[in-house]
């Protein structure tokens, strides 16, 4: 059954009808939602620095204190609330980041499978879905009605919400990590400690901190959580373990409410520092990462 | 390494013309540089020398499930022991039983007896790190640490309490050189040993095997992923070192094993017809020369002329 092909022409082009109208209909649905995605991004963007830029200068960001809400724009400073952003995040990211990682290890590398494991992965879920004043409302309860407001007491909310995001990033990172890695180190004599800080770890960390790192950015915006638990206060509290502070997001709430210009333009300077301290974390979870995973490639 | 002796001539000498003409290609009996022993050394040898591994009746379960059964075999020092059989017949299991890696998979359990050098591997005061930290391994793919190439050899003497940055210097140049990775790699100790081609990685996994100075040197299929000429370097490597290490290697490639090992254990599948499940066992054991040209058992005979499997 030999077919003697007539010499014609091949036809290399995309073939017409229903696979090329439902190539054309995905593409442009798909273009459709990244620019419907994109535009508040861009809007949220440009109001604030459209906003606030006018505010930013270097006395706004190094002076203190934040003055009363009646005084116009361009007198006082942001500092207090941006030292305690820093102080605070960073006690909420030193509390929960090593947590978080040991919970993961714990989680992946030992007792994942049994019922505790199980127990704990269920928990640190459903940790995630609790909503962030809930947290600030736990925080009140336990701790600042016994020992007062503080930086600390902040930290503390900050960290009950980022635990359960770097549990969760870290431990999808640990599972990545190829069996064939733990087995050759396990065939060279290497205990299961050995085993997981040696190799295991390293060969996870540049996923592991930069999703604690973005855990870390998105607690540095958190509102809620620090309502009840710092004050709000006007100077800077270099103490972050005792006496009530301030934060960029909790400062932010409370210009945004007054009815003053000045003090609604000092939120907005505060909103845009604050998206800038958020934007140099990624960076530098960029980097970071960037740097642990040298060797993986 | 053994001399060929006159014993290993003869020997040579009457294995090419009488066996089956479909079984000729596969042997390579005359090559020059075959440091396999002779049937007579061999048979010498099980007299004379050390038992690495005595492996009586022994069945590997994982869960309920019996991946293999009936496994008894001895391994010799010096050698190098040779697994083939279908995929499924439990090679790797064994293998993987020998240095306790099943002990990593949850469920996996020993039945019988293992020896290595006349203690029992599984007794419950064995430690699996001191185990392994004699029977090394080397595994199907190569899986070099996303670590730089120096830090991968010198990772299991580290682990092992050597820090002394001199004397690490020399394990890895040793190492290194035994793998024939040396001249290849000693200009970029420090690169990642991820950027390596799939022959070199596999060298480089040998190498941070020797490292430790294992006693046995147990091997998966490690040439499978690669191309002939890798094969090729990891085999002449694997017969310079075998007059310092023990070998077993799991091959599906009989030509290896025919090329490499002194000793061949066939292994098979059973079906149990009523449960539907397989199980690996051991149908033959034998010098590696004697198996391929004049196997005792009618399936070993069926697999390495090419009618099975």
């Amino acid at each position: 059954m030999a077919v003697i092909a007539e010499p014609r022409q091949i036809d290399l082009r995309e073939p017409k009808g229903w696979r090329r109208t439902s190539n054309r209909i995905a593409t442009v649905l798909m273009v459709t939602s990244f620019i419907l995605v994109i535009i508040p991004l861009g809007f949220v963007l440009f109001t604030v620095i459209a906003k606030g830029a006018s505010v930013i200068s270097w006395s706004f960001l190094t002076g203190q204190p934040i003055p009363p809400n009646v005084l116009p724009a361009g007198v006082g400073g942001m500092w207090p609330a941006v030292l305690g952003t820093i102080e605070i995040t960073a006690l909420a990211a030193v509390i929960a980041v090593p947590l978080g990682i040991l919970g993961a290890v714990y989680l992946n590398e030992y007792g994942g499978r049994g019922p505790l494991g199980a127990l704990i992965g269920f928990m640190s879920d459903v940790m995630t879905g609790v909503p962030s004043i809930v947290m600030g409302l736990f925080i009140f309860s336990i701790w600042v009605l016994h020992f007062g407001y503080s930086g600390l007491a902040g930290a503390l909310a900050l960290g009950c919400l980022m635990l359960p995001v770097v549990i969760r990033s870290s431990y999808e990172m640990l599972r990545l990590v190829p069996n064939s890695l733990r087995e050759g180190s396990y065939a060279l004599g290497a205990t299961k400690s050995r085993v997981t800080v040696t190799v295991v770890l390293p060969a996870a960390i540049g996923g592991i901190v930069s999703g604690a790192l973005l855990a870390v950015a998105r607690a540095a915006g958190e509102t809620a959580p620090l309502l009840f638990t710092i004050l709000t206060v006007t100077y800077a509290n270099p103490n972050v373990f005792s006496g009530p502070n301030t934060s960029l997001p909790s400062q932010i709430f409370s210009n945004a409410t007054q009815p003053y210009t000045g003090a609604q333009a000092r939120g907005w300077g505060a909103a845009l520092t604050l998206i800038a301290i958020c934007f140099i974390l990624m960076i530098a979870a960029r980097i970071v990462t960037a740097r642990f995973t040298r060797y993986s490639r | 390494m053994e001399q060929p002796d006159q014993d290993t001539v003869t020997n040579l000498q009457r294995a090419e013309p009488t066996t089956q003409p479909e079984v000729q290609p596969k042997l390579h009996l005359d090559t020059q540089q075959d440091a396999r022993l002779s049937s007579a050394a061999l048979e010498k040898a099980e007299e004379t020398t050390e038992h690495i591994f005595d492996i009586k009746n022994v069945s590997v379960y994982y869960g309920s499930f019996r991946a293999v059964t009936d496994v008894s075999l001895t391994i010799y020092e010096n050698e190098i022991t040779a697994f083939i059989g279908p995929s499924g017949c439990g090679k790797t299991t064994v293998l993987r039983s020998l240095n306790r890696m099943n002990d990593l998979v949850v469920g996996a359990r020993v039945e019988g007896d293992i020896q290595y050098r006349g203690r029992s591997l599984y007794r419950k005061d064995v430690s699996p790190i001191a185990v392994r930290r004699r029977i090394g391994m080397v595994f199907q793919k190569p899986n070099p640490f996303p670590k730089s190439i120096y830090d991968n050899v010198a990772y299991g003497p580290r682990i092992n309490g050597e820090h002394n940055k001199k004397r690490l210097d020399e394990i890895v140049e040793r190492s290194l050189r035994q793998a024939a990775l040396w001249d290849e790699v000693k200009d970029r100790l420090g690169k990642s040993g991820l950027g390596l081609s799939g022959g070199q990685a596999q060298r480089l996994c040998i190498a941070r095997t020797l490292a430790v100075e294992p006693d046995v040197v147990l091997m998966d299929e490690p040439a499978s992923a690669l191309d002939p000429i890798a094969t090729g370097a990891i085999e002449d490597l694997m017969r310079e070192i075998k007059s310092r290490y023990t070998i077993v290697i799991v091959t599906h490639n009989m030509q290896q094993a025919t090329r490499v090992s002194d000793r061949t254990a066939f292994y098979s599948v059973l079906i149990n017809p009523k449960s539907d499940t397989r199980t690996g066992t051991l149908v033959e054991y034998a010098p590696t020369a004697q198996l391929f040209e004049d196997p005792s058992d009618e399936r070993t005979k069926a697999y390495v002329t090419g009618r099975m499997g």
